[in-house]
């Protein structure tokens, strides 16, 4: 019970600290904030790959490696997919000075 | 794997702790540079080295992985996740960010079920404590949500199914009974009551498949243009959807950075809500352009002016400021290049060229921006509605190119319109208008435009790609 209320302390904490990251954002940063934020989300792939895991044999348990097998492959599509195209939107991004940069 | 089990004595329970620890750090200062334009690409590499930090760290510290399977899902993930993003075109990035987005849900809503498989395969289901199996079916609310509502956004965005809100009869009860089911299939689940057959694995797949539908029933009646608000509180639901996984499976690095990203994007949100003057209650539940919009339309009409190109191009030539004004059909158009073009023939001519970007242009926050920057555009061209409103008197010509409600003066003047009191840019008091536009069908709203009668306003009709062309070449010869 107590570990419980430690994690809630911390989701709190996250919380307001994410409030405050994204106070003031330019809006031509929205779309790649967005997307690079999304790829944060993929964080989930540390809970996937723990679920391929665990103190028992997991050998009998086809259903359950289906399932994370299943989720590390979509956290891992949405993981290298949004850092990916974030970064390529970012390298697009460019001011008179440094032209040439090449879009496609 | 020899080595394998050498590095795994490594680590120990401290030691994952705090390399969880060193990744979340790196998302927090990824995220804060990702604020700002001179940082951001730092930021988003600092975060894909917490990601990696993170990674690595579960893979080492778990005991028996299974680790041939974890492979084959990050080395198929990988591939999947890399040529999507390098084949995307820069006009379907919206769908791109759904899509990538409902598979994180999905991700979560997996974890939390690969959980619960194994309580039940261990027999453990009913000597489980309540709060987790609560938590259990919190994460697949939020991650089966995240995910069909983000294959909802991703059709609607693509063309797959039409972007107009979607309404039937009854609607309202519909959804409102399907809420009411899920919360009792939950609560029965983890509450481990059981009713004749229906056991906890039974209530377990009803309330995911409830939450699966209450995702899909509640983003169809939103409509196209008030996907930037939609896509962002998705983005949002996926960093909640983690963080649900990190306390079903007590893992303080999925929490933080849930976190993270659920209040960054409800934040992302709150932005694009005010920029239409309107409450997230209202954009989820009022489906844009219905009954109340018909009612309104009477106010504005009379008759449109067509201008043919070579007349624009006159108007164009002589001018001494442009102002472009890019909507979602520059998008749909794939018209920025063509665009990109103009702005640099009017500059050679010694026009002064800007674009006035509203900041919920397109579908998706920014993605205006990230056109225009796709074709070259400098960012110091691009301008934000309240930077070019002020002074929109001066400006000779308002090129508007294929945007509708963001530029509508009924906003500001017909207290029967939808859209009244949404902020938009205030073309109609530029010296000259040309609206680049199809036809004369209202926008995605379904709200008519009194700025298409105005006595300063011409109408160049056509796709807007083609004109745009046509005009260069003008300036060309």
């Amino acid at each position: 019970m107590e570990n419980i209320i430690m994690l809630i302390l911390v989701l709190v904490l996250a919380s307001f600290l994410g409030f405050e990251l994204i106070s003031k954002v330019p809006s031509q940063l929205h779309t790649p904030l967005m997307s690079g934020s999304n790829a944060i989300s993929g964080i989930t792939i540390v809970g996937a790959v723990l679920s391929l895991g665990g103190s028992f044999t997991i050998q009998n348990e086809t259903f359950r490696v289906i399932l994370g097998t299943l989720a590390v492959f979509f956290a891992t599509i949405n993981v290298i997919g949004g850092y990916a195209v974030t970064n390529r939107m970012l390298g697009m991004f460019s001011s008179k000075k440094d032209d040439k940069k090449v879009g496609k | 794997m020899d080595f394998m089990t050498l590095v795994r004595g490594f680590m120990t329970k401290p030691l994952e702790n705090t390399l969880y620890i060193v990744s979340a750090v790196f998302f927090i200062l990824g995220l804060k540079m990702l604020g700002k334009a001179s940082t951001a690409k730092k930021g988003n590499f600092l975060s894909a080295i917490g990601m990696l930090i993170a990674t690595v760290t579960a893979v080492v510290a778990m005991l028996n992985i299974n680790i041939i399977w974890v492979l084959v899902g990050i080395i198929l993930g990988s591939f999947v996740g890399v040529i999507s993003a390098k084949k995307v075109a820069m006009t379907s990035m919206p769908e791109m960010v759904a899509l990538f987005n409902g598979l994180g849900g999905a991700a979560s809503l997996l974890v939390a079920w690969a959980e619960y498989q194994m309580y039940v395969s261990q027999n453990s289901v009913y000597s489980t404590p309540v709060a987790k199996l609560a938590i259990v079916i919190v994460t697949i609310l939020i991650g089966a949500v995240t995910f069909t509502g983000s294959l909802v956004a991703w059709a609607k965005l693509s063309g797959k199914i039409i972007s107009k809100p979607i309404k039937y009869a009854g609607q309202g009860i519909v959804n409102t009974i399907l809420i009411l089911a899920f919360v009792a299939a939950a609560v029965a689940f983890s509450g481990k009551y059981y009713f004749g057959a229906i056991h906890s694995y039974e209530l377990f797949g009803i309330a995911t498949v409830l939450s699966l539908i209450i995702g899909i029933t509640y983003v169809i009646p939103i409509g196209g243009g008030d996907m930037p608000v939609v896509i962002s509180l998705l983005n949002a639901f996926s960093g909640m959807a983690a963080c649900a996984a990190g306390f079903v499976i007590s893992n303080t690095v999925l929490i933080v950075t849930g976190a993270l990203v659920g209040s960054s994007g409800i934040i992302l949100t709150n932005i694009m809500c005010r920029a239409m003057n309107r409450s997230i209650t209202n954009v989820l539940f009022s489906g844009f352009g219905n009954a109340g919009a018909k009612k309104a339309s009477g106010a504005a009409h009379g008759e449109a002016k067509p201008i043919s190109v070579d007349d624009a191009y006159l108007m164009l030539e002589s001018a001494g400021s442009v102002l472009i004004v890019p909507g979602y059909g520059m998008a749909v158009a794939q018209a920025q290049h063509a665009v990109q073009e103009l702005a640099a023939q009017l500059e050679e001519n010694g026009t002064e060229v800007n674009f006035a970007i509203h900041p919920v242009a397109g579908r998706m926050p920014g993605h205006m921006n990230v056109l225009l920057a796709e074709a070259n555009v400098p960012y110091e061209q691009l301008k934000e509605m309240d930077d070019v409103n002020p002074t929109i008197e001066n400006v000779d010509v308002c090129v508007v190119i294929g945007a509708n409600d963001v530029i509508n003066p009924a906003a500001r003047e017909d207290k029967s319109s939808p859209i009244y009191g949404m902020p938009v840019i205030n073309v109609d008091k530029a010296k000259n208008v040309i609206v680049l536009k199809r036809s004369m069908n209202t926008g995605f709203a379904g709200i008519e435009n009194p700025l298409f009668f105005k006595e300063n306003t011409r109408m160049l009709f056509g796709d807007a790609k083609q004109t745009v062309q046509d005009l260069v070449a003008q300036f060309k010869d």
